[in-house]
């Protein structure tokens, strides 16, 4: 299929809908307003549902029923919105039913601003809902791979039995760029056979649940929980990383962020610098193998996020303390430069900081 | 290659579908391109603008910090934009609505009476479309006849047909008036 010019809002519903997603459960909210309103009209037209509920926890819970009844089922928001969603994100978890949740995220705490962010990182890749679960968390840094992420995310989703997070910003929500949709690998899924579709008065019924009296029978859903997010681990981590063998200074970005970092690498590579970059497309499960590989004489990893320095963590529990690791950033809606992530690399080039 | 262009104006000037225009033409011309809208509590009226990269290249930053030429529809705009200009970059000002010159001497300046020359033609809301005349003219970043051919009817749908033939004028007489301009410069 040829190139389409698409603004990023709408090539996820449109994503959604080729990967056969055929309902929606949201409520408006800027800047991803746009999802919900294309939904609402292209829904329709291949026999879907759009719904939008009284709120955003009417709209995660309605998420739970069409999961627990095995369909394709997606729901979107923005960093508020997302916040209120948490104890159905964790019910969702716990119960282990796959689903889509979008969030475009915005400046906060609380109402914040409607301008790009990357401040739920924490939220998304910690669990903002009660519990030890887990949720794969995409960052796609342009239009295109955001539409390859969610087609694979409703698989990965259903092959494990787990919610799937595309974690977006209001940058890549709002911005147009050429997208394609390619008709995507398939993976080998498993029959929904504990789906509440009616024993058609031949199997015992199905219970989709998170309730568990017993201890011991909690203790062991959580074993079995662990145990397929450990596999998660070792088989759905997904990195970009460039030139990080021989790098003086590595960038660690993700999303639009990444591109700006990609932007300032272009630039100080012709003046002479050495500088790599490790882009974590998932940022659940984290890629932190990949900062093996970086040269062993870098001087240091400088992160870069449009929040006060979240990411910080993972970097360091990757990089077990063998690099000084620094961070630039900008918060409440404010985006980074090139110009200052430049002049950041140099004073870690130059030993200044 | 690689264009960042920043296009500023009111709300209503037409602004998006300006920036929309050239990245659907660039899109077809099999460049590498991303359109990214300032977007706020901003209505009609209020300012607008968006920031359009056509490139050779992978386009990274959608952000243009550093732009390379500008189009500014009013006022505020210009003062807030001018300084975005690399040395060597090329200005756009709409000067029927701009009541002051640019104060850089180290980029190409054309003063284009946008407005005029939409309201001689019978329609104002062509005044964008005049101002993109001017622009291509000028770089050259995609083909005039990729705009009216293939972007046109994209952008604003095939119901809006019936209106190019005034758009088609309106980005000639924006093209005529740089011309003018380049040789007395």
């Amino acid at each position: 299929m040829a190139k389409v010019l698409m603004k990023g809002n709408e090539a996820i519903g449109a994503a959604a809908i080729q990967a056969g997603c055929r309902y929606f459960f949201g409520y408006p909210i800027t800047p991803q307003s746009e999802l919900p309103e294309y939904m609402a009209r292209e829904l329709p037209k291949v026999g879907g549902v759009f719904l939008q509920a009284e709120s955003e926890i009417a709209a995660i819970n309605m998420v739970y029923g069409a999961a627990g009844a095995g369909a394709r089922v997606m729901t979107s928001s923005s960093s508020p919105g997302i916040s209120l969603k948490q104890e159905g994100i964790s019910y969702l978890a716990g119960a282990e039913l796959p689903c889509l949740i979008v969030n475009i995220m915005r400046g906060g705490p609380g109402l914040g601003s409607i301008q790009p962010s990357q401040t739920d990182y924490f939220q998304a890749t910690r669990g903002g809902g009660n519990g030890d679960y887990r949720l794969v968390v995409y960052a796609p840094a342009n239009i295109q791979e955001m539409v390859d992420l969610i087609i694979e995310g409703f698989d990965v989703a259903d092959q494990y039995r787990n919610p799937v997070m595309i974690l977006g910003d209001g940058m890549i929500g709002q911005m147009m760029e050429p997208v394609e949709f390619k008709t995507p690998k398939k993976r080998e899924l498993p029959e929904k056979d504990w789906a509440t579709t009616g024993t058609g008065g031949k199997r015992k019924p199905n219970i989709i649940n998170s309730l568990y009296i017993a201890p011991e029978d909690l203790e062991a859903h959580n074993i079995r929980l662990q145990a397929k997010y450990q596999k998660i681990r070792e088989k759905e981590v997904k990195v970009e990383s460039y030139k990080i063998e021989d790098a003086d200074v590595v960038i660690s970005a993700y999303g639009t962020t990444s591109r700006i970092a990609k932007t300032a690498i272009a630039k100080l590579e012709k003046e002479g610098y050495k500088v790599g970059l490790i882009r974590p497309i998932t940022l659940w499960p984290y890629p932190y193998d990949e900062f093996k590989k970086i040269n062993p004489n870098c001087k240091g990893i400088l992160t870069v996020e449009m929040n006060a320095g979240q990411m910080v963590d993972d970097v360091k529990i990757a990089v077990e303390g063998k690099f000084p690791v620094h961070f630039y950033g900008r918060m409440g809606g404010m985006v980074p430069t090139p110009e200052a992530i430049i002049e950041k690399v140099k004073k870690i080039c130059g030993g200044e900081i | 290659m690689e264009e960042r262009i920043v296009i500023a104006g009111f709300g209503g000037q037409g602004i998006m579908a300006l920036g929309q225009l050239l990245t659907f033409a660039g899109m077809t011309e099999d460049k590498n391109v991303s359109w990214l809208p300032s977007y706020g509590p901003e209505m009609r009226g209020g300012t607008a603008n968006c920031n359009v990269i056509i490139s050779t290249e992978a386009v990274g930053s959608p952000v243009v910090t550093e732009s390379t030429s500008v189009i500014v529809m009013n006022r505020p705009s210009l003062d807030k934009f001018e300084n975005t200009i690399v040395p060597g970059g090329r200005l756009f000002i709409n000067s029927s609505l701009v009541d002051r010159e640019s104060t850089r001497d180290d980029i190409e300046v054309y003063y284009i009476p946008a407005n005029e020359i939409a309201n001689q033609l019978g329609n104002s809301r062509v005044a964008n479309m005049v101002m993109l005349g001017a622009f291509l003219e000028v770089t050259n970043v995609v083909e005039k006849s990729t705009i009216l051919e293939k972007a046109f009817t994209a952008v604003f749908g095939e119901n809006r047909a019936h209106l190019l033939p005034i758009n088609k004028e309106a980005l000639e007489r924006g093209a005529q008036v740089v011309q003018e301009q380049k040789v007395s410069l």
